[in-house]
């Protein structure tokens, strides 16, 4: 049976459509979640997508950590559930301390909306599980509040964890370590800044997105197998 | 009682702040000399009913920590202010 993927949305949030064309394309099956329900359903994997959630006002992420969905996709998390955050969603994860650090306004204040050069630095994660260490990938980002920022205790446990699993050739926005995205300590939480899925068809530049979007459906059989 | 709280957030020490570096690379160009280290914040009012000062200040902390700012990069300072009538 095809793994499900529920897409979270919350007010303003945009990408939730490109995220379940792109599973749907690869065989999976997405499942739009709304914010405001308390229960995840039985999905085998959750994206938190790009986009504006709650307007960011405040801050990206701070007002939807407070969503009710949000308890839900915590007591996923912490089952070892795959979650994975997307731009937008990686800023939320951030916030609801579900990933360690912040995401900061981009150095010199520029929104980015560009094609970005990755290196796979980790393949222990759910989300580069199939990728070749090193590998290199071309995937957009499209954000201004995208810098990595976090204190040196932390950054050492991500680097000595193995946990910081993309990181940016040509660091266009100030990250802390050169970090596009990282994992928790499990490995099942991922977030990061580019979006794979505008990188999912060779029609929109790149299929380099498509072998972080197989790992996740993998990781999600293997969630939907462990549960059966 | 009713209490007036103002909270300033701001990027803590050693943490870089774009807006605040922006700023300053301006203010040769306006004519101000002589003028270092800007840093941007946030500030953020509101009203408080509780029963005594104390009591007003834990609500208005709580609030300040767990939503105004994000405690990995921002610190917040707060004002309380008895209301009078």
């Amino acid at each position: 049976m095809a793994p499900r993927i529920g897409v979270v949305v919350f007010p303003g949030t945009n990408c939730e459509h490109d995220v379940v064309l792109a599973t749907e394309r690869l065989g999976g099956r997405g499942e739009l979640l709304w914010h405001g329900d308390t229960s995840l359903g039985d999905v085998d994997a959750v994206v938190l997508p790009g986009g504006f959630a709650h307007g960011d006002y405040l801050r990206p992420g701070a007002l939807a950590r407070f969503s009710p969905i949000m308890e839900a996709v915590t007591r996923f998390a912490r089952s070892g559930g795959p979650v994975v955050g997307i731009c937008n969603g990686f800023q939320v994860l951030t916030e609801a301390g579900l990933l360690p650090g912040a995401l900061q306004k981009n150095g010199r204040l520029r929104f980015l909306c560009q094609p970005t050069r990755l290196r796979v630095t980790s393949t222990a994660s759910v989300l580069t599980g199939l990728a070749e260490l090193g590998e290199e990938l071309v995937i957009p980002i499209n954000h201004f509040s995208g810098s990595y920022t976090c204190d040196a205790d932390t950054l050492r446990a991500l680097q000595e964890g193995d946990r910081v699993v993309l990181r940016y050739t040509d660091n266009p926005n100030g990250s802390v370590d050169d970090i596009a995205g990282i994992a928790n300590e499990a490995g099942n939480v991922v977030g990061l800044m580019p979006h794979p899925e505008r990188a999912s068809d060779a029609l929109l530049g790149s299929e380099d997105g498509v072998v972080l979007l197989r790992s996740l459906l993998g990781a999600a059989t293997a969630r939907a197998a462990a549960a059966a | 009682m009713r209490f007036s709280a103002r909270v300033e957030v701001q990027l803590r020490p050693g943490i870089a702040d774009p807006e605040g570096a922006t700023i300053e690379r301006a203010l040769p160009a306006l004519g101000f000399d002589g003028v270092n280290h800007v840093r941007a914040g946030r500030s953020f009012s509101f009203e408080v009913d509780a029963a005594d000062e104390s009591a007003a200040r834990t609500k208005a902390t709580e609030l300040a920590d767990r939503l105004l700012a994000n405690p990995v990069i921002e610190e917040s300072r707060l004002e309380l202010e008895l209301l009078g009538g």
